[in-house]
């Protein structure tokens, strides 16, 4: 060391001592278990997709999309996939409905309002009523919801019916749209807040003028991911919607959707292979593009929403 | 970050002139918050008091039997669930923390592959429950072959709160912060000693809140182990991972269906003992949360 002509840099002679091996093992296990997620994709991609693209061989694209009777196990089978469509639809409109409002002033009071040990106490039980299981809330709507309905307000309701499930739906993904758009405002920077304040704003001026716009694309981010879970929703419309799916847009009648289809069909008896089989994952992929869509675009608004303010 | 800089006084002085506007939509703001958290008790409440009357030695005694709703049960669903519940832990919380460590610790964020990985856990963790079903169906019981054991069960779970458990433990990684790295690697640590050392068991209580979490999820799903045919009424415990098995969400989820009113009885007893287990093991993750959060 002391012969060299130039002094070394710090560092070529202390990195490098010897090669480390299990660091590298360590590496490329880790690496294996963050493949997983990949790995589930495609599996989720190839189970539908063989199915699916049988199953086209079998009913034509037209037939799929623009029928309007949905029924496999008829005689003859109707292979109309708008019943399914308009009632998923209209069953995501009723929860939106309920949750969206609910959620935002819910968020709005946490992120404006509350104090940091009532929020403390509040999040947590949302949490708890986000963990509720669905069938549990299903079985709510069925033996709660719907009798209420049924007694207490003049409309003619089915004893199964989307209206009511579609409430529950609605109620699960409060703390959902709460959580995720109580991030979003409180991620505004309190100099806003203190700029409108010094104007002579009100707190509820700052919040909705101020705040509310600022943190808007992240809200709408959220209520983006709320609508796809809405969107596949099961175990409660499968157990408060029926099981008889009909064209139409009224939620007083029985209602069939793409989550709640798959797992009827999934639970009765039908043979492998067969054209009804198949027509569980046809429906199985709508759902998956439909949601994977919406959870791109909102990961896409996070991502340009998080540029904002660093 | 908090609201409270802002002295009370000068707030006060702000809504001076608009006390009703303001008053009006405070109020709105905590009757949401009240409707969503009466929701919550009141499902609770509606559930005990139809159940309790059949919430007894039955439940956790007796096999589940169609003919005879007074004598039935819920034991094989009982030990169904810890079944499964026992293997998701397995099999998802290692894969998950050990995913996390790699994300937030040794991924190149500019790396493509690593972005990619990350996209795909946020989509995952939105895609329905129920399409993890049609997974397991399709790949992991026909292509792979195992059956429809409790094994197949616990490992659409496991990919079902993968995510999960990534985003929890990434979180925890996350908080710790980068001096406790730096010391430790000045101090001749190589990058794995480090985290295993160090980083680690810094983070453990939040990792241990996000698994408690993602499990609680996994105890209440229904969806996939009906898509899988999780059977009906299984009149045996599994003794083993390929076993055929029932679990309590879908035991409850067949009871409901059915038209005989002492089987609706009987899902709102075992509704209890579901809600029972997830409010305990909900307290816990949060009282971890509450404890030891912002320790540094």
């Amino acid at each position: 060391m002391a012969r060299s002509s130039r002094p070394a840099a710090p560092g070529t002679r202390l990195g490098r001592s010897r090669p480390r091996y299990g660091e590298a093992v360590v590496k490329a296990v880790l690496l294996i278990a963050a493949l997983v997620s990949i790995a589930t994709t495609i599996g989720i991609v190839a189970a539908l997709l063989e199915p699916t693209v049988e199953f086209f061989a079998e009913v034509s694209i037209v037939e799929f999309f623009t029928g309007t009777s949905w029924g496999p196990g008829f005689k003859p089978p109707a292979f109309g996939v708008l019943p399914l469509i308009t009632s998923t639809l209209v069953i995501t409109l009723i929860a939106v409905l309920v949750a969206v409002p609910l959620g935002l002033l819910a968020a709005v009071y946490l992120s404006e309002y509350a104090s940091r040990r009532v929020r403390k106490v509040i999040k947590p039980t949302l949490e708890v009523l986000a963990g509720i299981p669905t069938v549990v809330l299903g079985f709510f709507a069925l033996t709660v919801v719907t009798p209420f309905l049924r007694e207490w307000s003049p409309l003619d309701i089915t004893f199964k019916n989307g209206l009511s499930a579609g409430i529950v739906v609605g109620v699960m993904i409060i703390p959902l749209v709460a959580s995720l758009a109580e991030d979003a405002m409180s991620a505004v920077p309190n100099g806003l807040r203190e700029g409108a304040f010094a104007l002579g704003s009100s707190r509820m001026v700052t919040s909705l003028r101020v705040v509310f716009p600022a943190a808007l694309s992240g809200i709408i981010a959220g209520v983006i991911l709320a609508v796809s879970r809405a969107f596949g929703e099961t175990m409660i419309v499968v157990v408060a919607a029926g099981s008889n799916p009909a064209f139409t847009l009224d939620p007083l009648r029985e209602m069939v959707t793409f989550a709640s289809y798959i797992a009827q069909a999934a639970s009765g008896d039908i043979p492998v292979g067969s054209t009804v089989y198949k027509a569980v994952f046809a429906v199985g992929s709508l759902l998956f593009v439909t949601t994977f869509v919406l959870n791109y675009i909102s990961a896409r608004i996070v991502r340009r929403f998080r540029e904002v303010y660093e | 970050m908090s609201v409270l800089s802002t002295p009370a006084s000068a707030v006060r002085l702000a809504s001076k002139g608009r006390p009703l506007r303001e008053h009006l939509f405070k109020i709105a703001l905590v009757a949401s918050l009240v409707i969503a958290l009466g929701f919550l008790a009141l499902v609770i409440y509606s559930m005990v008091s139809s159940g309790i009357g059949r919430f007894d030695a039955r439940l956790w005694e007796n096999m589940p039997s169609i003919r005879r709703p007074e004598q039935a049960g819920a034991q094989s669903a009982i030990t169904g669930t810890l079944w499964l519940v026992g293997l998701t832990a397995v099999m998802a919380l290692p894969t998950g923390i050990l995913a996390a460590i790699y994300l937030e610790e040794y991924a190149d964020k500019t790396r493509w592959y690593n972005r990619v990985i990350e996209l795909n856990i946020q989509n995952l963790a939105a895609i329905p429950s129920i399409i993890y079903g049609i997974l397991a169906l399709g790949i992991i019981a026909r292509v792979l072959g195992l059956g429809f054991g409790v094994l197949t069960g616990a490992m659409a779970l496991s990919l079902l709160v993968l995510p999960i458990v990534i985003i929890a433990a990434r979180e925890a990684i996350r908080a710790v912060p980068p001096s406790i790295r730096e010391g430790s690697l000045a101090l001749g640590a190589t990058q794995w000693q480090t985290i295993y050392r160090q980083v680690l068991p810094a983070s453990i209580p939040g990792i241990a809140t996000g698994a408690i979490l993602a499990l609680s999820r996994a105890i209440g799903e229904a969806a996939p182990l009906i898509v899988l045919g999780a059977a009906t009424f299984v009149p045996f415990n599994p003794s083993g991972p390929f076993d055929r098995f029932s679990a309590l969400p879908v035991q409850i989820y067949f009871w409901i269906t059915q038209s005989r009113e002492e089987f609706h009885l009987l899902a709102a007893a075992a509704i209890i003992i579901l809600l029972a287990l997830l409010l305990a093991m909900n307290s816990v993750a949060i009282l971890l949360r509450n404890r030891y959060q912002k320790r540094f």
